[in-house]
């Protein structure tokens, strides 16, 4: 080009100020945090209230005593699970956000990061290094290599069912999706059940410590309990903390980022720009994947026991929070992950207290996750956080 | 036709499939420097030299393995970017039937016609987002048509969409580095961005502003920016004037102008035919997805058709 640009002025633009990078890195991890802290002082406070209404009702216990009693744990129990739904609805959300559609073979993406897991541990059993090896580096390698196998299988399922079907209408790769979900599920049961692991396969880990105290509370006649959080609940929150991190950097700072979030916006647009259309694709199926398949380690690290079929519910869930949050609204994917987790805790414990155990809330705990998911697609179909988007011309 | 010629000046050299970037360009040779002055390619006594150098008037190369330089430097006797006899459908639709037409390097060359008669058809065409069932595209020479729009780009014929398409949710800063995604040469991007800023002062202004907030004039501008930060050999201008108040207009194809003389090729689509061909040095008229006048600009202006369908005159 012939022209000869401006030298010498003063206009400074080519430096991200160091304060506009921690809010486009931390500002997100701050609204989620805010809606933790939400979350649990609201849902707490309806508790207690049910308690203080309820307390004459009941003889037997003393309801507030014992709604206090278990507030801290339910409410580590509904981090762990707003953690788990929240790194899981990234994979969707972000499909979501490039393609719009939603791959529903992202839960068994988590199962299969899992199993990974499993194997993993098995592998190392059987060379007995596993009660040798450092907790930590066995979580961090465990981690990365759910990471890497979920990503690559990730992309290599949108390079195979996803991709021929670009130009097909929405309903096809849905359904191919379904199909995909249930190939993976029977190839996992096959090789699991046939490679000696088991359907119900075991996940051994080292010894990762004790719980760790947090405080003591106090409760009536001088006593105190112990208010603890278990070592794999801890890495959970932990590794999932992280990553949330991670993901925020590479897609608000990065270039690639700034390409993925530019497809997401307007495909031909970003074609027109000169980035790879398909390529962005396949790099957003990897990181989605990757994190499902962290999230399936970090699922099975901490259960103990999987099968082939783990990935169904947790899938679903995630993609309940992710439209809780606003589909395709990847800060909307982590805060409608906490919300519901947090509800999903406090039903699950406080439901059988509060019946006196004639509901068990555990099993009931879906029920509000999917009422969840009805009562957003018919009243805010753009979740929490979504915009309503509007075409200017 | 269709050969560029180089005078080399400097030592012969097997330059041959030699690569770099000047101006944050890519280039690639094709063919080896053989002589000190090497004649049109394809001529055996002159030294060959069949370059395809995408884009350079002049070039130095100088080379850590061969100290002196070469001096490149090659004048076009092909357009720019040509269409031959290009046919396109939507789906059964015969949208384009035959367009061919050429823009010269240095041009501003405009087409107008109506509502649906092509215009931006035929730039989706040029930037790959359709492919033609007949005929060929070609950009210096080489065809196009069968590559992925981001290859185009990469070439340098680089597009500003109808509706500005401007990327709501990025700011008007994300924008501009997206539309500068091919090239990594940080301190020439910002140069380039500090030339956008220089055409469209109002964008500094906005500059942490989300895309979709922007007025539609704002928008217009941001989506121009974009499409000068990757560099265009060929900027492709699709109605730059549609649902602007008439002072922006003016103001829109004034800067246009100002472009083109900075040294970009325009091939600009346009609804608006008496600004466009104002502007303009020559001109299509497309109808129905046949061009059915091609002349100067000057020519076109007066041409009785053109005054009565596009210049509401006579």
């Amino acid at each position: 080009m012939a022209v000869e640009a401006t030298t010498g002025s003063d206009l400074v633009i080519t430096r991200r100020s160091f304060r506009s990078f921690m809010s486009e890195v931390f500002g997100p991890l701050l609204q989620v945090f805010l809606f933790v802290i939400g979350s649990a002082v609201v849902l707490g406070g309806i508790v207690l209230l049910l308690a203080l209404a309820l307390r004459g009702a009941r003889t037997d216990i003393d309801l507030l005593q014992g709604t206090i009693t278990i507030l801290p744990q339910v409410i580590i129990d509904g981090l762990v699970r707003g953690f788990l739904y929240a790194t899981i609805a990234l994979g969707y959300t972000m499909v979501y956000g490039v393609l719009e559609f939603i791959n529903f073979a992202h839960g068994e993406i988590f199962m299969v990061g899992a199993f990974v897991g499993a194997f993993f541990s098995a592998a190392l059993a059987s060379s007995g290094m596993l009660t040798t090896l450092s907790p930590i580096l066995f979580v961090i390698a465990a981690v990365f290599l759910g990471m890497a196998v979920s990503g690559l299988l990730a992309m290599s399922i949108e390079r195979v069912a996803y991709r021929p079907l670009r130009g097909a209408p929405r309903l096809v790769p849905l359904i191919s999706a379904i199909g995909v979900s249930l190939v993976l599920q029977d190839v996992m049961r096959m090789i699991a059940v046939n490679t000696g692991l088991g359907f119900n396969a075991q996940f051994r880990t080292p010894d990762l410590g004790q719980p760790l105290v947090l405080a003591q509370m106090p409760i009536a006649d001088d006593r105190t309990i112990p208010v603890s959080i278990d070592s794999r609940s801890l890495i959970f929150i932990v590794v999932a903390i992280i990553m949330l991190i991670g993901l925020n950097y590479l897609v608000n700072i990065t270039k690639l980022g700034k390409a993925i979030r530019a497809v997401a916006q307007d495909r031909p647009a970003a074609s027109l720009m000169g980035i790879d259309v398909n390529r962005v694709i396949a790099v957003t199926f990897l990181i989605g994947g990757a994190l499902g398949g962290a999230a399936g380690i970090l699922f099975g690290m901490r259960v103990g026991s999987i099968n082939p079929y783990v990935g169904f519910l947790p899938g679903l869930k995630a993609f309940t929070a992710a439209v809780l949050g606003g589909i395709g609204n990847i800060t909307g994917a982590m805060v409608g992950g906490i919300v519901l987790g947090f509800l999903e805790a406090f039903v699950a414990s406080y439901l059988s207290l509060f019946t006196r155990g004639q509901f068990s809330g555990a099993s009931y705990a879906d029920i509000v996750a999917f009422s969840i998911l009805i009562l957003i697609l018919i009243f805010r179909p753009s979740g929490l956080l979504g915009e309503v988007v509007t075409q200017k011309v | 036709m269709g050969w560029n010629r180089w005078e080399v000046d400097g030592e012969c050299g097997k330059v041959k499939g030699d690569r770099g970037r000047v101006e944050g360009r890519r280039w690639r040779l094709v063919a080896p420097v053989c002589r000190r002055d090497a004649r049109a390619p394809g001529e055996q006594k002159g030294g060959l030299v069949a370059g395809k150098l995408w884009g350079l008037k002049a070039l130095r190369i100088s080379r850590r393995s061969n100290p002196s330089p070469i001096v490149l430097s090659s004048w076009f006797s092909m357009p720019l970017l040509e269409l031959k006899n290009v046919h396109t459908y939507y789906g059964s639709i015969h949208a384009l039937k035959g367009i061919s037409l050429s823009v010269e390097e240095g041009e501003i060359v405009t087409l107008i016609g109506s509502n649906g008669a092509g215009k931006s058809t035929t730039l989706r065409t040029i930037s790959g987002l359709l492919k033609p069932r007949q005929g060929e595209v070609l950009f210096r020479g080489e065809r196009i048509d069968h590559l992925p729009p981001h290859k185009i780009v990469e070439m340098g014929v680089i597009q500003s969409p109808e509706g500005r398409r401007i990327f709501p949710r990025l700011t008007v800063r994300e924008n501009l580095e997206v539309g500068a995604f091919l090239r990594n040469d940080k301190a020439e991007i910002a140069r380039d961005m500090e030339r956008v800023f220089h055409l469209f002062p109002r964008l500094y202004e906005r500059l942490n502003q989300r895309g979709g907030t922007l007025s539609g004039g704002e928008q217009q501008m941001l989506a121009i920016g974009r499409a000068l930060m990757g560099r265009p050999r060929v900027l492709l201008l699709d109605e730059p004037s549609m649902g602007l108040a008439p002072v922006l207009v003016e103001q829109i194809f004034s800067i246009i102008g100002d472009i083109n003389a900075q040294g970009t090729t325009i091939l600009l689509v346009e609804q608006n035919a008496l600004m466009a061909l104002a502007i303009a040095h020559r001109g299509y008229v497309l109808q129905t997805g046949e061009i059915v006048l091609a002349d100067t600009a000057n020519a076109l202006r007066e041409n009785k058709l053109v005054q009565h369908a596009y210049l509401g005159i006579g």
